[in-house]
């Protein structure tokens, strides 16, 4: 199947230092892909690129075979493609207008079902109501992924869904996560330190570290049979630079 | 002669305080001061026209003035605090130099403009306002009042977290929607611009006196009415829109917290 994605020789730098240098990477429909990797490799500038967030400085970025020219996305592209940030951002006002946030930028003024249902889905009933900003950390992050997933994206990108979890409730949203990416066939990039969830979740795990990606491989070779010495090491819980 | 040195400074503070009086008329006392009040309550709820029709005009000018400001200077303070561009830090610096205006000076500025041998006032265009007019106040205070709303605002979405700015353009956000989003967010800075604005444009004397010329009936507001009066001796007219004047800003400043209030 052709790919969603295809980068070539894409880099990034901020204030003169470098900060991305992918030479290629390809990603799959319908597939969920880890991005692992120590913090300050990159993980979450590659998935604002993947987002149409920000430009590279060179290189080619192709979405569903089209080339993308970051000066102009064209709407219904953006709108295919959504980002669960590292931290939730939510709007002032209730959980339930932060998850109709999305479906009013689109025109659409109903949605009062499909919010139930997330709702139902995140534990969250309770708090339809409570303000945005009087949240726990792990209620917000809740609320930010079911205000992405009511979007109903083709691409769903999380930069360390289960950070501020404990393990019942990242359990919880692992299994959303799977049945997202099963039911809709939702293609995941999936930023975690937890190589245990990659291990859980993916079908394919990537290596991040200064910006470059070192190894791609199914996850069973990733963690059991990597060409790279470092993602062994990396696998072994060793620090790797 | 020890009666007539007792008696003769105390008779001359006498002559002077009488020289002073006749010359400044009734001083304002403590007994003026209570009756201005009460006349000026008397003059307020008696729905005197004279103090009503000033209260009219007053109202006029400074909500077409904060409505234009409003208009002009939330997007360009949006705009401003959010986007980068070649050139921003010099604008930002000259929106901050307009936040000091001295008012006196907008007025001057707006009068040359407008004067018959002025920029504007020869082309004798119908959107250009006319010397000693309402819409020629409207004008001075609007210059007055833009760069504090888009000084303000500016500062007021400069607040809202970049992290959350992209966050809804990930969920789908046109730039005008992350815009309108922005300034949602940033509504209780929004709000404290719109009270400056409104602030300057309802104790500012000096512009509309200006080039609005104080003409009874048409272009007298509160504050040069306050200093018509206040010269002329009538403390009760100058008290009683004291008063009002005082009794607006409190409850523009009371509905304004109570709208902050409902946002927390
Ligand atoms: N807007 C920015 N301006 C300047 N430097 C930036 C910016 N965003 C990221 N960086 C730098 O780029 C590097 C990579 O950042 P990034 O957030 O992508 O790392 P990460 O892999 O997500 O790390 P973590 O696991 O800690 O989240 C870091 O050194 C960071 O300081
Ligand atoms: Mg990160």
């Amino acid at each position: 199947m052709a790919p969603v994605y295809q980068l070539a020789n894409v880099t990034k730098a901020y204030s003169g230092r470098q900060i991305l240098r992918i030479d290629q990477l390809d990603i799959y429909p319908g597939e969920i892909l880890a991005v692992v990797g120590p913090s300050g490799a990159g993980k979450s500038t590659l998935l604002r690129l993947l987002n149409f967030l920000e430009a590279p400085d060179s290189g080619s970025i192709y979405f569903n075979q089209q080339p993308i020219n970051y000066q102009s996305v064209p709407l219904e592209i953006r709108r295919t493609v959504t980002t669960v940030f590292q931290n939730p951002a939510l709007l002032s006002g209730s959980v339930t207008a932060n998850l109709l946030f999305g479906l009013r930028l689109r025109g659409q003024n109903d949605g009062q079902n499909e919010v139930d249902e997330m709702l139902e889905r995140f534990g969250l009933a309770a708090l339809r109501r409570s303000p945005a900003h009087a949240l726990s950390g792990g209620e917000a992050q809740r609320v930010a992924l079911a205000r992405a997933l009511i979007l109903k994206p083709s691409v769903l990108l999380l930069d360390e869904p289960t950070a501020n979890l404990d393990p019942y409730n990242a359990e919880m949203i692992e299994s959303v996560i799977r049945g997202v990416n099963q039911i809709h066939l939702t293609t995941i990039v999936l930023v975690t330190h937890n190589i245990f969830q990659a291990r859980r979740l993916a079908d394919r795990v990537a290596l991040m570290l200064n910006g470059e990606i070192i190894e791609t491989a199914d996850t069973r070779t990733f963690f059991e049979n990597p060409r790279d010495s470092r993602t062994l090491r990396f696998v072994r819980g060793e620090m790797v630079w | 002669m020890d009666e007539h040195l007792h008696i003769c400074p105390y008779q001359s503070i006498q002559v002077i305080f009488a020289v002073r009086n006749r010359h400044f008329k009734a001083g304002p006392g403590l007994e003026t001061i209570i009756s201005g009040i009460i006349q000026g309550l008397k003059l307020f709820f008696s729905g005197d026209p004279a103090l009503w029709q000033i209260i009219g005009v007053s109202a006029q000018v400074s909500g077409a003035a904060l409505l234009l400001s409003a208009l002009l200077g939330i997007p360009l303070g949006a705009v401003l605090g959010l986007t980068r561009f070649p050139g921003r830090r010099m604008i930002q610096a000259l929106v901050y130099t307009g936040m000091g205006l001295p008012p006196v000076v907008v007025g001057l500025a707006v009068y040359l403009l407008l004067s018959n041998n002025g920029l504007l006032g020869p082309l004798q265009q119908t959107w250009i306002p006319k010397l000693f007019t309402v819409e020629a106040m409207i004008a001075a205070q609007v210059v007055i009042a833009v760069p504090l709303v888009v000084g303000y605002t500016m500062s007021a979405v400069g607040e809202v977290s970049p992290n959350l700015r992209l966050q809804v353009r990930s969920l789908g956000a046109t730039r005008l929607q992350t815009l309108g989003a922005t300034l949602w967010e940033a509504r209780r800075g929004v709000l404290v611009a719109l009270i400056g604005g409104l602030g300057s444009i309802l104790s500012e004397v000096g512009a509309v006196m200006m080039v609005g010329g104080n003409i009874d009936g048409s272009t007298r507001v509160m504050t040069t009415a306050i200093l018509l009066e206040t010269r002329r001796g009538n403390f009760e007219l100058a008290i009683g829109l004291g008063i009002v004047l005082l009794g607006m800003a409190f409850l523009i400043n009371l509905s304004a917290a109570q709208l902050q209030g409902k946002g927390h």
